[in-house]
């Protein structure tokens, strides 16, 4: 029985380091190669030896998919290819290859120039993976070998961020990654045609929530900018160098631009020029607005937006500034917060979540007085909470079910509580099955895949002549000769199979005796059976031979009197293999006797 | 193989050219010469199908009379039978249709032969080409039902056919000609009734899209033509709601969408529960299930679509902006339940604790459901889509919903406010726009018109004026909102100086709807001080404008206010009622000496006093016309002034009055020219009094022709009168010249063509002659034999005497009369700057007007550029620069590209 089996080896009920194997149809896939951010020993990469216990990972797997550049879907990939050793093609879309590396670079001078570990990979080995990476475009079939073919779709989610079709023959597996059902300011949002699956692999980061109206919250984060640089504020937004800041940037830049506002906006340097730089080359794969204006002007060239330089935090006078990293933990965001702190007139904003521990968590709890090398910090800014999340809520989800229209379902990157919800929701109201494996679970799903077999065209042409025209509701039964060869299929005529396989014809006829009383003489007696058959068989070809034989089409009577008994005829009826149908008609039909004859 | 080509083709060329002379000689005795038979020769020399392709394709592009259809027709079928090339088959099939087009050409003779040949046709595009065909032929017989029938039944015999494309054009033959009453089908032939509709209704699950797209068209186009369909139809269209192609999905919606309007009360049941509902309701929540299709064409169409069924029930209605939201399973309350409890509970905005929206309730596992049936969050989904196209419609859904139920337009008020921050200015514009159409349902919150005013604030000229307009017809709940609405305007104000018209209209109405919200804010806005005297402001700033048109609209329903004004506030009253008085409305004030407290109260109790002075000072010009002269004189020229200032003051009248005014200022030249005592004095000697005549009558040309042309809603009743006057201007100029000219060769062309004129005037107001008695017309054309057989000096002589006995026409006014005017914006007169461009190269200027009162701008508007050395330019604005905000108003924004080779400045006028 054929199947396909997929397990996580991480994100599997559970958020990070995703990884996912997939066996279809004797191929076998990998989907994702990420971190876990909670963990820094073993458990931050995917257990990679469950892949294979001797032998190299390349004879095992046929391909390994990206499905955008977050460090928990690509984290783990130089360690993969190149510590544990994985030589064969990695896929990944345009814009996740260019910013891929960047990350990995970033991640890897934290890891290790920051925190000082040992054996984690080094730039080279960045660099090398890279060269392992196959780009693809949206909706292009990239042929991985003969029968495995891959197909990207538009994600939201980040710049980049793809949906992958993995196809087999007739069957599929579509792997989600993380995507977005509801547009924002620079991207669009996930698409999917209705592909119809055997599996879906979907996120279900939101799986329990139905998120409000992104516009509410876009019109509060900026009435409150708004606000604060009227009276003369400053502002300061800590993000993350990619994905929500280039939301934001657009966000005021467009607002700053319809306003005709003055106040200066600045974004910390650094990681994010590189990136906003790939965000001006990747235009279609951003929004409707983006896509149709870059002509006149690239939204991505800021003409508001300026480069950070430490000494403007200490200018007068109201201004908005992005900074590094996110939570307020370190870095420059840090260091502009504590300048600002003091003065009740500015104000933070924190666009995500914050992790405990760190700066932002503390004042978002409503912390006033914060502890900083030593020194007490008295927070009088404002604090504001805004969440700028990209993930499908429940809804969404729900609704890309709806469009790719799975035979079922599988969850992924999430609580498991909270898969628990939406499964129950998926099998209750689409009515497909639903699994949500732990990591190391195999869920092994039968499929019945269908085999397409080719009709010659003479034996087609011959059924149509035959008959109605084909229908493609009702089943019809045909005459032919399955020929299997090469592992295709073909469908033929008889007489071509034999030419083809060089077979001589054998003809196999059956012959039936038939008793009937009749005193009269043989050649009568075939004469009889001869009209009474005509008077039957209206539609078909009876003959009457000069040699007293009677034939029906191909089926040959032959009148016999039997020495024994001369009230009784024997008619011998025989026909070939292909006739049996009229043949044993005719022989039920004379069993019955002949008509009295006109006296 | 070549040898056997040229054969083919020399056999083919020998078989065509053998009825060559038959058919041509027939067809010159049929027609004319004329095209057939050119086609035919064209065709005959044809040695392949490409070169008949050729000729067939150059024919097609001419025109054929009428008369000579038959004709060509005839030529084609035969060549048609001949042909054995199915790409010339396909293009005569393709002309035979578009023949049978041709007005005032009767295809029914063509039938026979077009359905004989689809008989024998084995290809598949030219059997689909020649249905098209017939359908053509179809349509242009609706009368002839036997056709119609028999059209039908080759139709219905071809939709067995395995080529999509002639199941496609059956299709659409069967719900273009399908016969709409069954009863009639029954008589005409007998045989069992073909129910059109079920016969579609069957292709609705045929294998190929492209053919139960066509299906579904073609029952829409059933109903388009008056054929009730059958309810039965809803369940197999709402099966196809889910099919793989978009455009089955598309047509699909438009189908359920005209069913439901067919049948809005019929119950039907819930699949999977034992409950009914209405079918209007059950297919809102299928078009509303739409909205989240995966292609933006359904979505657009579904969100279109919602908006025309205002049948279905609130309680549906509502569900559409409702999306329950959930945090971890908990309910939460979305921000705008949140805005709104804030603002119940007299809280502003705190906002700020992180965990705000923190859920509250548990929600019941069991109860969520995520894909509701019905219509949940269906505008929710629309108004966030990623294509503007789907924002839009759904806005416009919205739109058409909310005026139809008051309710439903109070939910919506916070997703339409929502969606002035779009990203698009077309969505946010339509959102305005709409906001304003609805805003008699509605009173805005205080944190939605927030909202709504910092839109002001927007660098877009379009959305700012909307937003005024918006305005001004909005209700405000609370007098904080007047406040904070006033202080935004006239931040805007600031901000873009040119919004000031616009500004203080909005001001007016805002002032006018919200008297008793006003009161309160009065000493503040016009800080007065109960004890001190304050500082008077500036009369000339247009903000303080602003806030005074605000207070004066305000207390004009509002008898308390004008108590708290101070001294100079009353002076500025008097001051803006005179010189704004389309924005400062007459208010009765208490005992004040000012001279518009004497005036406005014996003002206000008529009911409408300007326009009864205009009559009455009208009607006394009209008493005079046998007073002596210097009287009528001195009377006219006090009412020119008197219609000129009323004309000024109250802009509603000011068409009339000008018109008037224009009119009456041609009789008194007219009436000057002629008592000049030149008319006694040998000609020599007055040659300069003749030049004053000469510059009366024309002055009067130039008005009568402004009169005519500038002015909207003039009748031919004005028209008259205005000739008249034209024509008598023309006579004055003929005597002047008469005088002045020595020598009768000219003389002699102006007499002749002046009574050419006079043969004209009364040839084209020959109806309109009985009103002209005793007038200058009326005595003209009396002695017209005379004038025909005199002299010239003759002539000129009668008409002398006969312009001085002539009555004073009366004008009567026209109802609705408009000066038509142009002002423009920008560029601003007097602008200190002036344009610098190099020469030889652009510049592009922008010009902003507003047209009052022009029919059809866009053909008759131009701009003029005139440069310093005379040159002057005329450019045609593009029709998309016209804009229109209202009736009878026009808006003209465009650029105009200037290049001169030497000079710096220049001027324009329109």
């Amino acid at each position: 029985m054929p199947e396909i089996r997929v397990t996580p080896l991480g994100a599997g009920q559970d958020v990070g380091r995703s990884c996912i194997l997939v066996s279809i149809a004797g191929k076998n896939v990998m989907l994702d190669c990420g971190m876990h951010m909670g963990f820094n020993d073993d458990r931050r990469f995917p257990d990679f030896s469950y892949i294979t216990q001797n032998g190299r990972l390349t004879d095992f797997l046929d391909c390994v998919i990206i499905s955008h550049f977050h460090l928990d879907h690509c984290g783990a990939l130089p360690y993969f290819s190149e510590m544990v050793g994985y030589d064969g093609p990695i896929y990944m879309t345009h814009p996740t290859q260019a910013i891929c590396p960047i990350l990995l670079e970033d991640y890897r001078k934290i890891a290790v120039d920051k925190k000082g570990e040992a054996n984690f990979f080094t730039s080279q080995m960045i660099k090398d993976c890279m060269k392992k990476v196959v780009a693809v475009h949206l909706h292009q079939t990239v042929q991985v070998d003969d029968e495995l073919e891959i197909k990207a779709y538009y994600a939201g989610h980040v710049l980049g961020a793809a949906m992958f079709q993995i196809k087999v023959g007739s069957e599929s597996v579509v792997y989600t990654g993380d995507y977005n059902m509801t547009p924002d300011r620079h991207l669009g949002a996930a698409w999917i045609d209705k592909c119809r699956p055997n599996l879906l692999i979907t996120e279900s980061t939101y799986a329990t929530t139905i998120r409000d109206s992104k516009r509410c919250r876009e019109r509060d984060f900026l009435k409150k900018v708004h606000e604060t640089v009227e009276r003369g504020g400053k502002v300061l937004i800590p993000v993350f160098a990619l994905g929500r800041a280039q939301e934001l940037c657009i966000l005021l830049e467009t607002f700053w631009e319809r306003m005709n506002l003055k106040v200066p906006i600045y974004f910390s340097t650094g990681l994010t020029e590189k990136a906003n730089h790939y965000y001006k080359l990747f235009i279609p794969w951003t929004n409707q607005k983006i896509r149709k204006t870059f002509v006149q002007r690239n939204m991505f060239e800021f003409k508001h937006i300026k480069a950070f330089d430490r000494a403007f935090a200490d200018n007068p006078g109201p201004m908005v500034v992005f900074a590094t990293p996110g939570m307020l933990h370190a870095g420059q965001s840090l260091q502009i917060f504590r300048k600002w702190a003091g003065n009740e007139k500015n104000m933070v904003i924190m666009p995500g979540y914050c992790v405990q521990g760190t700066v932002g968590h503390k004042i978002l709890s409503g912390q006033r007085k914060l502890e900083m090398e030593g020194r007490q910090l008295e927070v009088k800014m404002q604090v504001e909470y805004m969440s700028f999340s990209a993930h499908a809520d429940a809804k969404g989800i729900m609704q890309l079910v709806g469009q790719a229209e799975p035979e079922s379902v599988l969850l992924v990157h999430g609580e498991a509580k909270k898969m628990e919800f939406l499964k129950q929701k998926i099998e209750q109201e689409l009515r497909v099955n639903c699994y949500m494996p732990a990591n190391g679970e195999t869920v092994t799903l039968p499929t019945s895949p269908s085999i397409p077999v080719g009709i010659s065209l003479g034996l087609l042409k011959r059924e149509m002549a035959q008959g109605l025209l084909p229908e493609a509701k009702k089943p019809r039964l045909l005459h032919g000769t399955l020929i299997m060869k090469d592992s295709n299929f073909r469908l033929v005529s008889s007489e071509q199979a034999l030419k083809e396989l060089g077979l001589a014809e054998h003809q196999l006829r059956f012959t039936c005796r038939v008793h009937l009383h009749d005193t009269r003489k043989e050649q009568e007696t075939a004469l009889r059976v001869y009209s009474h058959l005509k008077s039957v068989l209206k539609d078909h070809c009876v003959q009457h031979l000069p040699d007293g034989s009677v034939t029906v089409e191909s089926v040959l009577l032959q009148a016999a009197a039997p020495s024994e008994d001369p009230g009784t005829k024997v008619l011998l009826v025989s026909w070939t293999y292909q006739d049996e149908e009229l043949g044993s008609f005719l022989t039920s039909l004379l069993k019955k006797g002949l008509p009295q004859a006109p006296s | 193989m070549a040898a056997h080509l040229k054969k083919r083709v020399y056999e083919e060329f020998t078989k065509v050219v053998q009825p060559q002379e038959e058919i041509a000689t027939k067809k010159l005795r049929l027609t004319k010469p004329s095209k057939s038979a050119a086609l035919h020769i064209d065709l005959c020399k044809a040695t392949s199908p490409a070169d008949a392709l050729q000729y067939l394709l150059q024919f097609a592009r001419k025109p054929v009379e009428a008369e000579s259809v038959e004709g060509v027709v005839r030529i084609l079928l035969e060549h048609y039978y001949k042909e054995n090339d199915p790409s010339v088959r396909l293009k005569i099939a393709s002309l035979l249709g578009l023949l049978s087009k041709t007005a005032g050409f009767s295809p029914d003779c063509i039938m026979d032969d077009a359905i004989n040949i689809l008989q024998n046709e084995k290809s598949h595009q030219v059997l689909a080409q020649l249905l098209d065909t017939l359908l053509a032929i179809g349509t242009k017989l609706p009368e002839n039902q036997a056709i119609q029938m028999r059209l039908v039944d080759v139709a219905c015999k071809h939709l067995t056919d395995t080529s999509h494309g002639v199941r496609n054009k059956c299709l659409q033959l069967l719900g273009n000609l399908g016969s709409l009453e069954k009863s009639v089908t029954k008589d005409a032939e007998g045989l069992a009734a073909r129910d059109v509709q079920k016969i579609i209704g069957d292709y609705f699950s045929d294998q190929d899209p492209r053919v139960r797209t066509a299906a579904i068209k073609a029952m829409l186009q059933l109903h388009e033509r008056g054929l009730k369909l059958h309810q039965t139809i809803y369940n197999q269209a709402c099966k196809l709601l889910s099919d793989d192609y978009e455009q089955v999905r598309s047509a699909a919606v438009q189908l359920i969408w005209v069913v439901s309007q067919l049948y809005p009360e019929s119950i039907v049941p819930i699949p999977s529960s034992n409950e009914e509902i209405r079918l209007v309701d059950d297919a809102f929540g299928k078009i509303c299930h739409m909205v989240s299709d995966g292609s933006w064409v359904v979505r657009v169409q579904a969100a279109k679509l919602l908006g025309s069924m205002e049948q279905v029930s609130s309680h549906f209605l509502e569900q559409t902006l409702d999306k329950k939201l959930m945090s971890d399973l908990r309910r939460k309350r979305t921000a705008h339940e949140r805005a709104k409890e804030l603002y119940s509970s007299g809280e502003f905005s705190s906002g700020r604790k992180w965990g705000d929206d923190a859920p509250k309730e548990e929600v019941d596992t069991g109860a969520v459901n995520l894909i509701e049936s019905g219509a949940c969050g269906a505008f929710v989904h629309g108004l966030e889509d990623e294509m503007y196209e789907v924002r839009i419609a759904a806005v416009e859904a919205l739109c058409m919903l909310a005026q139809s139920s008051p309710s439903f337009a109070e939910k919506c008020l916070d997703f339409l406010v929502d969606m002035f921050n779009d990203e698009i200015e077309e969505v946010r514009l339509q959102s305005i726009h709409t906001m304003r159409k609805i805003s008699n349902n509605i009173t805005l919150r205080e944190d939605q018109l927030d909202t709504v005013l910092a839109v002001l604030e927007d660098s877009s000229r379009d959305i700012r004026e909307a937003l005024h307009e918006l305005l001004c017809c909005t209700n405000v709940s609370t007098k904080e909102g007047i406040h904070l609405a006033l202080v935004e305007l006239l931040k805007n104000l600031t901000k873009y100086p040119t919004d000031r018209d616009s500004i203080w209209k909005c001001l007016k109405f805002l002032g006018s709807r919200h008297p008793t919200l006003v009161l309160p804010l009065v000493p503040e806005l016009l800080s007065t001080h109960p004890f001190f005297d304050t500082a008077e402001p500036d009369m000339d700033d247009p903000a303080y404008i602003a806030v005074l048109v605000l207070i004066f609209n305000a207390a004009k329903t509002c008898p308390t206010m004008p108590a708290l004004f101070s001294d100079h506030t009353f002076r500025h009253y008097a001051y803006l009622r005179d010189s704004l008085s389309h924005l400062v409305p007459a208010l009765r004030l208490p005992g004040r000496k000012l001279v518009s407290s004497a005036v406005s109260p014996s003002i206000i109790p008529q009911e409408d006093p300007s326009q009864q002075f205009l009559q009455q000072s009208l009607e006394r010009v009209y008493s005079l016309q046998h007073l002596d002269p210097q009287g009528a004189q001195e009377l006219l020229e006090f009412t020119i002034r008197d219609l000129q200032r009323l004309g000024e003051l109250q802009s509603e009248l000011a068409g009339v009055a000008d018109f008037s005014a224009t009119y009456l200022r041609c009789q008194l030249l007219l009436i000057k020219a002629l008592q000049e005592k030149l008319w006694n004095v040998a000609a020599p000697l007055y040659l300069k009094q003749s030049d004053l005549a000469s510059a009366a009558a024309k002055q009067i040309m130039e008005e009568t022709y402004k009169m005519e042309f500038m002015y909207s809603g003039v009748e031919n009743k004005q028209v008259v009168i205005i000739h008249h006057m034209r024509l008598q201007a023309k006579a004055l100029q003929l005597i002047v010249t008469a005088r002045t000219t020595r020598g009768l060769d000219p003389l002699f062309g102006m007499c002749e063509k002046f009574l050419q004129e006079v043969d004209f005037f009364q040839r084209y107001f020959i109806a309109d002659l009985p009103h002209l008695q005793d007038s200058f017309v009326d005595k003209l054309l009396d002695l017209m034999p005379r004038l025909m057989t005199s002299k010239p000096a003759e002539v000129v002589k009668i008409l002398q005497t006969m312009l001085r006995q002539s009555a004073f026409l009366h004008l009567p006014l026209p109802e609705q009369i408009h000066k038509a005017s142009a002002t423009i914006i920008e560029p601003a007169g007097e602008s200190d700057n002036p344009l610098r461009f190099t020469s030889g190269l652009v510049v592009a200027l922008d010009v902003d007007a507003t047209l009052e009162h022009v029919q059809d701008p866009q053909n008759t508007v131009k701009v003029q550029v005139l440069y310093p050395d005379g040159q002057a330019q005329m450019i045609h604005p593009k029709p998309a620069d016209f804009r229109n905000p209202g009736p009878g108003r026009h808006r003209l924004i465009t650029q105009v590209y200037l290049s001169h080779t030497a000079w710096t400045g220049c001027a324009m006028k329109l």
